[in-house]
């Protein structure tokens, strides 16, 4: 019997915000444990909470950005479960009434373009950080109350690579909008996974097992394909599969059940009567609207509409949302020769200078204006190829404005044609040997000649223009 | 009615409370005359009434992202039972079995 699987996926996004999601204590990584906490993300009882408006203001945007309608009374629940991670005994979510509800992602699969339904978008706040020790474990407060939201998909991917596809196309859109930094070494973007197979053609979904808190995109792809396939063999051999939540062991590269205790999962969720609703203005979602960037895919079309870069060179830029800003920044309004002669060399040079400094676009010293200007004195022949070559690392490292440094070191190409037949002329008059040869048929000797003129004019002649007019010249012996 | 209107050895242990057979014994009549006593709430006809979610009906209490000053460390370990560096110290829990 074949069989198909059943993916759905809670992504788990921490929001960019300065503070906690109800208390103003700092977010901040790397800070000493336990010292960004208060009553209110201590839990202390009779503390109150308050809702960070900047937290409802990201995943509005989130919500607007993915397509999902905008709840205009949303309100919180507390979650209640008893986990030294959670001070209070109670994680407030929302519960029945979420900020933003359906929408969708579209993939990119091998039959075709694929819309991903979203079911929900809720607002939490983060559990604290328990740190295991020899013999003991310890809780740090700092990260507890940080503000997540809980992206819900339907189980609507059919396998790995669709659930990979979806978690890339989802961070590339939240990274754009500024929402998230969506750093998964840090945590930032934490996923459960659900899958369950089910024959082809039925309708009624399998039983699903659920892999809890996956930071990285390889795991889960691994994870996702082990439970395929042991989902599969346990069918084959009339196992049962339990509805359970796995591990997953990325040493091992398997999954293991977890004993989990026996209702675990009745969380008794009531409205939480310390927070009131939030019940958004039409004005307000307008507002929030208009901070939208544009999507990544939009961006891209118009990226080779504007200024006919290659379709993949394109798809590079818009990668990262700070390179294609970079780009058009330093694109703008030029010819689209010149556009795409910029995009060539940031698509091999200074990708290559970012990648050995380990540094991102917005670190570097050069200016997007100084970049522009760079490849428009090349295009012009003001410079030749392989004075860019020399100044682009220079600019790239220490900034300045490349058109004062080419007239301050005199780097201007030599296309003077009087002055460069004059090197030619020097060239052939000082070498009558590699010339002997030249007549004797050896037309290799013509290549001597253009590095003898390049070093003549001290490496400022268009190399372009010498070749012809060496062959002209030796012809005319 | 059939079933008990509330299962007082579940509702137990969902809190962590630790009853001896005697207490379940007298509290679960109790606590189900408490709830029959509340549910007659129920025979009230609300077809088309939103739910009342907060005793006052203001809305949008909300606060700006601004950091505030956060309490000193001591201060917030003062009370922990035990502590393990600057953290609050708990028994060895093995790791990934968070809910």
């Amino acid at each position: 019997m074949n069989f198909e699987n059943t993916i759905g996926l809670e992504t788990h996004v921490q929001l960019k915000t300065r503070t906690k999601m109800f208390c103003g204590c700092l977010l901040k990584t790397g800070c000493e444990p336990n010292t960004n906490v208060c009553p209110v993300c201590l839990g202390y009882p009779g503390a109150l909470p308050m809702i960070n408006k900047e937290a409802v203001k990201l995943t509005v945007m989130s919500g607007l950005m993915l397509g999902c309608e905008i709840n205009r009374h949303a309100t919180f629940d507390r979650k209640n479960y008893f986990y030294p991670d959670m001070a209070k005994d109670y994680q407030i979510s929302e519960n029945g009434n979420p900020l933003c509800i359906g929408g969708g992602v579209t993939i990119e699969t091998p039959n075709g373009p694929k819309t991903i339904r979203i079911n929900h978008i809720h607002l939490e706040e983060d559990a604290a950080k328990i740190n295991h020790y020899a013999t003991t474990s310890g809780v740090d407060f700092n990260r507890g109350g940080t503000p997540l939201m809980e992206i819900v998909s339907e189980p609507d991917m059919a396998s790995a690579d669709e659930a990979i596809a979806y978690l890339t196309a989802l961070k590339e859109m939240l990274v754009y909008a500024g929402v998230s930094d969506c750093n998964l070494e840090e945590g930032n973007m934490r996923s459960d996974v659900n899958i369950s197979i089910r024959p082809v053609g039925e309708t009624k979904l399998g039983t699903k097992v659920e892999i809890k808190n996956m930071n990285s995109f390889r795991g889960i792809h691994a994870a996702l394909e082990y439970e395929a396939r042991r989902q599969r063999e346990c069918m084959a051999h009339s196992i049962p599969i339990v509805q359970e939540t796995r591990r997953w062991d990325g040493e091992a590269l398997e999954t293991a059940s977890m004993r989990s205790k026996e209702n675990a999962h009745d969380y008794r969720y009531f409205p939480e009567p310390d927070l009131v609703p939030v019940a958004l203005s039409e004005e307000q979602i307008e507002a929030w609207r208009a901070l939208l960037p544009e999507q990544p895919k939009a961006r891209r079309a118009r990226m080779i509409e504007e200024y006919g870069i290659a379709e993949y060179d394109a798809d590079v830029l818009s990668q990262h949302k700070a390179n294609a800003d970079y780009f058009e920044a330093a694109a703008k309004g030029l010819d689209k020769k010149i556009a795409k002669q910029l995009c060539n060399l940031f698509m091999s040079d200074v990708m290559a200078l970012l990648n050995e400094s380990g540094k991102a676009i917005g670190e570097c010293a050069m200016r997007p204006e100084a970049l522009r200007s760079l490849v428009t004195l090349a295009a012009k022949g003001t410079i030749n190829g392989p004075t860019l070559k020399e100044l682009l690392p220079e600019i790239f490292e220490k900034g300045g404005d490349p058109e004062a440094i080419v007239k301050e070191r005199g780097l201007g190409a030599v296309s003077d044609a009087s002055a460069l037949e004059a090197f030619v002329d020097q060239a052939i008059a000082a070498n009558p040997g590699p010339v002997a040869d030249f007549k004797a048929g050896k037309k290799a000797a013509a290549g001597f000649f253009v590095g003898q003129v390049m070093k003549l004019s001290k490496g400022k002649a268009d190399p372009k223009i010498v070749g012809p007019l060496v062959a002209k010249k030796l012809a005319a012996l | 009615m059939n079933k008990p209107a509330i299962d007082v050895a579940y509702v137990a242990e969902l809190a962590r409370l630790e009853l001896t057979d005697e207490e379940k014994a007298v509290f679960q009549p109790q606590l189900e005359d408490i709830v029959r006593y509340v549910e007659k709430i129920s025979s009230v006809d609300v077809e088309g009434v939103p739910p009342t979610m907060h005793g006052r009906a203001i809305v949008n209490a909300l606060r700006e992202d601004e950091v505030r000053p956060s309490m000193p460390r001591e201060e917030a370990l003062a009370n922990a039972p035990a502590r393990t560096g600057d953290e609050f110290m708990l028994p060895k829990i093995v790791e990934g079995a968070e809910s």
